[in-house]
């Protein structure tokens, strides 16, 4: 894992005493809540519906169980005892006070941590594979790549006023585990002919537009990854759109230059800056790489015992091949059925950690989808980490089953809902386990979102369900078909709305009208794409 | 910030040059291309800043607007300045606060008007902010990364 050296503990250290300085002046009257509001943000403090949210940044997703002990600290100390696990691989506190935010800072920045770009028009944290380093099928490790991000992007001082905010994503393997190409920025690192680059789709998203990025370059060499990706975000600063708010996003950009165009300028730009010297020495990434050389795996048994049936359904469900075959990848599920999708407690918090410090190198990811991987578990260490999650409510067998809901915080919390997405969530999943179809429907992501903005990335779920107003009351739109992975696409709209209850129901005839016409080990998603919307609007709406 | 013949040099509350303030009106872009004899220039948040780079050499002021400071692009026409080796008085002014000021110093402007006079201990502070900075632009300043592999 990266560790700071004394230039980013002074760099974080110095952004806490600029928020106390930033706060101060706030309550003195010198800056009013309009000039005050996108400095906060800036900082990962919302105002929400009932309180201040803070969203502290976990860089692409990695974490060591000292960082994870203190955001439980943190849970417990300053909000109500829990934390949520965002689908920016972040976790917010929902019940915060402005006068402790400065003080909560300087806690995460005793472990390295702070809550810098985790919202504002700027470019936000840099997320990436929940399984980078660890799993079988990746080229090499993309983190080194996401940290040397982390620092350019740190407090860039041409980029801090974007016309939107700004997310760039980067992996390492074929198969996208992190939503790639629904980024402002995606980056898959490829090898060609021997040598390692960095393939570059820009202009993805979901929100009101959702957009799949096209590819703009297939192989930007490694000594010019931040040059170019500097030359990206030139092109949009300058002429992204700043007339409407709802058409800033850089992939509006895109489709309306068209990508061809966007590219000749992002080229002729990247041309310009190559004089410039803005690349980090590569000194620089070689030394990032040895941060994350791979822990000292040791040879061990391959094979489990799995006359347990609850054992053996977990280690099938929430298991990930690991590059050792001695070890496996194991998803701790935040989502048991009936809770609320990625909150964790304290208590539960400083459980994970103390599992990582015993049974994952100190190491834990967290995933997009809201759960928590630690990433290189012993096969031979797995029964017990098993048996201590399931003790403390942590073994949910549910990893990408229609239990595994990606749901945003919804009307519950946030003041641009028009829906509440929990409450579903929680009734989805209750009623899929009382029938027992969870396992039968296999791979089934169900992602929901409270408003158009689409924190819950419905555009992207086999089963999509969007929460709008409709005179006043609740209404929840449904779509199928999308996807976040590497076959990436856009769910699409069944028809009119449903209301809770009309919903629910909903989803459960469409995963009928599934299992009545799927054939062999189709997922839902591959059935949907043969037989088409039809069926599923006659079973519907018929 | 509707003067059309830009900020007067009194206007100008910090600075780091060491030579005379411009005190020349400033024109359009466009009307800078058109004449010849223009010495000072205002860029607008949607005026492309290379349009002014076959003129560098006469020009001794580029006055860069931010009618609201959420509107970045201004910082790009400053860096892009400097890169082509524009070395006259740089000088940012309109809805610039304290906390702008150290990413404008970082982006090539060295002379500030802001429409509201900021608090001079609270500036000195701002612009002292960052020991040293991760990204290469045009202040010449050595990035972290840079120095780590001294």
């Amino acid at each position: 894992m990266y560790k700071y050296d004394t230039y980013d503990q002074a760099m974080v250290d110095a952004r806490v005493e600029e928020f106390r300085d930033q706060a101060r002046r706030r309550l003195e009257g010198k800056l009013t809540e309009d000039q005050f509001k996108p400095l906060r943000l800036m900082n990962g403090l919302y105002l929400q519906l009932h309180a201040y949210m803070l969203r502290v940044a976990i860089p692409y997703g990695t974490l060591n169980s000292a960082q994870m002990t203190v955001l439980g600290d943190i849970a417990d100390k300053y909000d109500r005892g829990y934390g949520h696990f965002t689908t920016r691989q972040n976790l917010q506190y929902n019940w915060i006070k402005l006068e402790d935010a400065a003080d909560i800072l300087a806690d995460l920045a005793k472990v390295e941590m702070h809550a810098i770009q985790t919202s504002g028009n700027c470019i936000r944290n840099i997320s990436s594979d929940h399984f980078a380093g660890a799993s079988h099928d990746e080229l090499i490790d993309p983190r080194p790549y996401a940290e040397l991000l982390r620092q350019w992007s740190s407090f860039h001082p041409e980029f801090t006023y974007l016309p939107r905010k700004f997310k760039i994503c980067v992996i390492a393997a074929e198969k996208d585990r992190a939503a790639m190409r629904l980024h402002d920025i995606g980056i898959q690192i490829v090898e060609q002919d021997g040598a390692i680059g960095a393939r570059f789709y820009v202009g993805g998203g979901m929100g009101r537009t959702p957009m799949i990025a096209p590819m703009i370059r297939e192989f930007v060499p490694l000594d010019q990854l931040i040059t170019y990706a500097e030359a990206c975000l030139r092109v949009y600063n300058r002429h992204g759109r700043r007339d409407n708010k709802y058409k800033a996003r850089i992939k509006i950009l895109v489709h309306e230059l068209g990508k061809e165009e966007y590219t000749r300028q992002v080229e002729e730009e990247f041309a310009h800056m190559l004089d410039q010297g803005v690349e980090p020495p590569l000194a620089e990434i070689e030394r990032l790489r040895t941060f994350f050389a791979p822990p000292a795996f040791e040879d061990g048994p391959k094979t489990l015992d799995r006359s347990d049936p609850d054992f053996a359904l977990w280690v099938d469900r929430n298991t990930h091949r690991h590059r050792h075959d001695s070890y496996v990848s194991a998803v701790i599920s935040l989502k048991p059925v009936g809770g609320i999708p990625g909150d964790a407690t304290g208590d539960q918090m400083r459980l994970m950690a103390k599992l990582a410090r015993a049974y994952s190198f100190d190491e834990l990811r967290i995933m997009h989808t809201q759960n928590v991987v630690l990433p290189h578990v012993k096969i031979a260490d797995l029964h017990a980490l098993w048996t201590e999650l399931d003790a403390a409510g942590l073994g949910a067998p549910n990893l990408d089953t229609i239990e595994d809901i990606i749901a945003c915080p919804g009307l519950d919390y946030c003041s641009l809902a028009n829906a509440r997405s929990i409450p579903l969530a929680q009734r989805i999943s209750e009623r899929f386990a009382a029938k027992g179809k969870t396992e039968e429907l296999g791979e089934l992501k169900l992602k929901i979102s409270g408003c158009i903005n689409a924190c819950g990335h419905h555009h992207a779920g086999h089963i999509g369900i969007l929460g709008v107003d409709r005179k006043g009351k609740e209404n929840f739109q449904l779509s199928l078909g999308g996807s976040e992975a590497e076959d990436v696409s856009l769910a699409k709209i069944t028809g009119p709305g449903f209301d809770e209850d009309g919903v629910i129901d909903a989803v459960e005839k469409v995963t009928d009208v599934y299992l009545g016409a799927r054939e062999g080990d189709e997922r839902f998603l591959d059935t949907y794409r043969r037989i088409g919307m039809a069926p599923f609007k006659e079973a519907l709406y018929g | 910030m509707d003067n059309p013949l830009g900020t007067s040099p009194d206007e100008v509350q910090f600075r780091f040059r060491d030579d005379e303030v411009v005190d020349h009106g400033t024109v359009t872009v466009d009307a800078c291309c058109d004449q010849t004899n223009a010495t000072a220039v205002r860029i607008e948040p949607g005026d492309d800043a290379r349009e002014l780079l076959s003129f560098l050499d006469r020009l001794a002021l580029v006055e860069v607007n931010f009618p609201s400071f959420a509107d970045g692009r201004g910082y790009s026409a400053a860096r892009i300045l400097r890169e082509a080796g524009y070395t006259g008085e740089l000088r940012a002014v309109g809805d610039i606060g304290v906390d702008q000021l150290s990413h404008l110093r970082r982006c090539g402007f060295d002379a500030f008007a802001p429409d509201h006079r900021l608090d001079e201990e609270d500036a000195a502070r701002a612009f002292a902010t960052w020991d040293n900075v991760y990204q290469k632009t045009v202040d010449g300043r050595p990035t972290i990364q840079e120095l780590r592999h001294e």
